[in-house]
């Protein structure tokens, strides 16, 4: 589904990333943590086609349109509705109908009712989920995902755990860049710690969470 | 090709719904439009010069003005939920992007200049009898070449701090000349002149518009290319 | 405090043809005041001419590296072309900026005027405002990447602008004749003024790169010293 291999981001002196590689299947999901400028963003772009690495190589086999990216910024226009910012994504996918997707995506995550409202006047709860349903739109089979629980109150959290564990079930993957190892525990399948732009370690998860936080702790003070 | 025009086109129309739907920046254009205007009657020794004298300076000082000011909200608009990821996440050409981009910042200076025109008749007192399809045709010539290039400095001085200032200060080298020719048609054929005497100043804007568009259009996916 | 033994080289290097250009400088002053002969009706202020000239085309050299280096870095994303487009336009403003304050100081005493439209003097006012908004843009930016890509978007575009404005300008002239200042009245330069000429072009060719070369050398430590930094 999404290749990484020995990528590396760099400008100049100064590296962001140094030989990092990670292969994603179908119903995979992928754990990411680090601390802060560890370079899981710049991971992330350069995983979405966002970025071009200064050496390595990203595998799309099922090239750009398979991909989606939730970042913790809506990538929504506040002014229109959230029809219409669907409908725009749709238009821009070559999605057809785009404007029946649309509704039927938000109706999907439970937003049918505020569809036609301007995206400003959501909660930061619904506007998260209006991302969702932009983000899957176009029918991705690898859903990228930076920090999606940041800033969402606890229902939110749990709606979203929901909606990606349903997405995972379907065949979904998922790369999550996560602070909080717990949130999204139940649903990885791996997990990784990204130290200082180069994995720490990774592979699939162990059964303890506080085994991992454990080998992380480690990881970052030893 | 249909595709990229296709994607362009749905770029444009989304520009312009989220334009129409706050509507303040057009507004404030024309407004500012207006002002310049009115300044520019006051900003003179009247006795001295005449308002006819100035007539074609006015007119292409306040068109290019406005029409810089006006072309920050394109890439503003794109910043502030990181949409303009969004944009550059689909599987589409980036000079499609772009060309979608232009084409509202073009619809929406061409507006502030509609508006502007018949103030500036009303204003300046001027006749434009026999003159107003060359001066339309100039001013399409001239806008098409310098909003081409205000949106690719549009796209970058977005991420900056001072926006505002930065915009100016890189387009208005490129102002120099369209607003030349401009202003040199414009007084012609103010002046009664036959429309044989300025074609050579028309080509020279159109050949600049024609460099500068495909020139911008070929450098947006590198420039967006991080 | 580390230093790449590229940059030091260069720097060292650079301040070696700056050195050697200085020396030129000397002798084109010589050159000019006591081998070439007086102009006929301008006098001895007409000598500003040996100076002006090569400072114009210096400074429109510089932005052409600029324009050349920011094309070539668009297509190979090398970091020391943008390092190069970066020292070109530094001098390059510095030269323009000395050309247009030196310019008005020889020329009031004579016409009693600060400043014309000169074809020159206008030219290099152009190249000094596309200077100053390149490095305006690039102190504006944070990111090395967005800086390098962005700046050199600005230099081609730069670059592409000024045969129009050059084109523009000079046909705004024609219909509005302004006086033609500093060159010799005579349609075509005679061998020992065109001699004189062509050497101080040479000369300022030569500080041009040298001081190119050493700004670049100097860009170089100061770059690698801050991507230590900032790990």
């Amino acid at each position: 589904m999404l290749f990484a291999d020995r990528l590396e981001r760099r400008f100049g002196a100064a590296r962001a990333l140094r030989g990092v590689s990670l292969s994603v299947h179908a119903g995979e999901c992928h754990l990411i943590l680090g601390p802060n400028g560890a370079g899981k963003s710049t991971l992330l772009r350069l995983l979405a086609g966002l970025a071009r690495p200064t050496a390595g190589s990203v595998t799309r086999p099922g090239g750009r349109r398979s991909i989606g990216l939730l970042s913790h910024q809506s990538q929504l226009y506040g002014d229109l509705t959230a029809v219409e910012n669907l409908t725009f994504t749709a238009r821009l996918y070559g999605v057809s109908d785009p404007g029946g997707q649309a509704r039927a995506r938000l109706a999907a995550v439970g937003l049918a009712e505020r569809a036609d409202e301007p995206v400003r006047g959501l909660s930061r709860g619904m506007v998260q989920r209006v991302a969702i349903a932009r983000a899957l739109l176009h029918g991705p089979n690898v859903l990228l995902l930076d920090e999606p629980f940041t800033g969402l109150d606890p229902q939110s959290s749990e709606l979203t755990l929901g909606l990606l564990a349903a997405e995972q079930a379907a065949g979904q993957a998922l790369v999550l860049v996560t602070h909080d190892a717990q949130e999204a525990w139940e649903l990885a399948t791996h997990a990784h710690l990204l130290v200082r732009g180069s994995w720490a370690f990774g592979g699939p998860r162990e059964a303890s969470l506080d085994g991992f936080l454990r080998r992380c702790r480690e990881a970052l003070h030893g | 090709m249909g595709e990229f025009f296709r994607v362009a086109l749905a770029v444009a129309a989304k520009d312009l719904r989220v334009e129409h739907r706050s509507k303040t920046a057009l507004v404030s254009a024309i407004a500012f439009a207006a002002l310049v205007l009115v300044i520019f009657n006051f900003a003179r020794d009247a006795a001295a010069v005449s308002r006819e004298a100035l007539a074609p300076s006015v007119l292409w000082i306040t068109f290019s003005f406005s029409g810089v000011i006006a072309l920050n909200r394109s890439f503003a608009l794109e910043r502030e939920n990181a949409a303009l990821d969004g944009l550059l996440l689909a599987p589409v050409s980036r000079s499609a992007l772009f060309l979608g981009k232009y084409l509202a910042n073009l619809a929406f200076v061409f507006t502030v200049e509609a508006v502007a025109l018949p103030l500036f008749v009303l204003f300046f007192g001027v006749d434009l009898t026999g003159s107003l399809g060359g001066i339309v045709l100039t001013a399409v010539l001239a806008t098409t070449g310098f909003v081409a290039v205000g949106t690719v400095f549009a796209a970058m001085t977005v991420r900056t701090r001072f926006a505002e200032l930065m915009l100016p200060l890189l387009v208005l080298p490129f102002l120099l000349p369209p607003v030349i020719g401009a202003v040199q048609v414009t007084a012609r054929l103010l002046a009664g002149r036959p429309l044989s005497e300025i074609a050579g100043w028309l080509r020279i804007l159109g050949f600049y518009d024609l460099v500068f568009v495909t020139l911008c259009l070929l450098l947006f996916p590198p420039l967006m290319d991080e | 405090m580390t230093e790449t033994p590229a940059g030091r080289r260069a720097t060292r290097r650079g301040l070696g043809i700056v050195a050697l250009g200085l020396l030129g400088l000397a002798g084109v002053y010589v050159l000019a005041l006591r081998y070439t002969p007086m102009e006929r009706f301008q006098g001895l202020p007409q000598k500003i001419f040996y100076v002006h000239v090569p400072a114009a085309w210096s400074a429109m050299l510089a932005f052409s590296l600029v324009g050349i280096a920011s094309a070539l870095y668009l297509w190979l994303r090398d970091p020391r072309l943008d390092l190069f487009a970066e020292s070109a336009a530094e001098v390059g403003l510095i030269f323009s900026m000395v050309m247009l304050t030196t310019g008005p100081l020889w020329g009031r005493p004579v016409w009693n005027t600060w400043w014309t439209w000169d074809a020159r003097l206008t030219f290099t006012l152009i190249l000094f405002f596309l200077f100053l908004g390149y490095r305006a843009l690039r102190g504006a930016l944070q990111d090395p990447g967005e800086r390098a890509r962005f700046s050199a978007v600005v230099g081609i575009l730069g670059l592409v602008l000024v045969p129009f404005v050059h084109l523009t300008v000079y046909l705004f002239r024609t219909l509005h004749p302004q006086p033609i200042v500093l060159k010799p009245s005579s349609p075509s330069l005679p061998g020992e003024m065109l001699r004189t000429l062509l050497v101080s072009v040479g000369v300022y060719t030569v500080l041009l790169l040298g001081f190119v070369m050493t700004r670049y050398g100097l860009g170089a430590q100061a770059r690698l010293e801050g991507g230590e930094d900032a790990r």
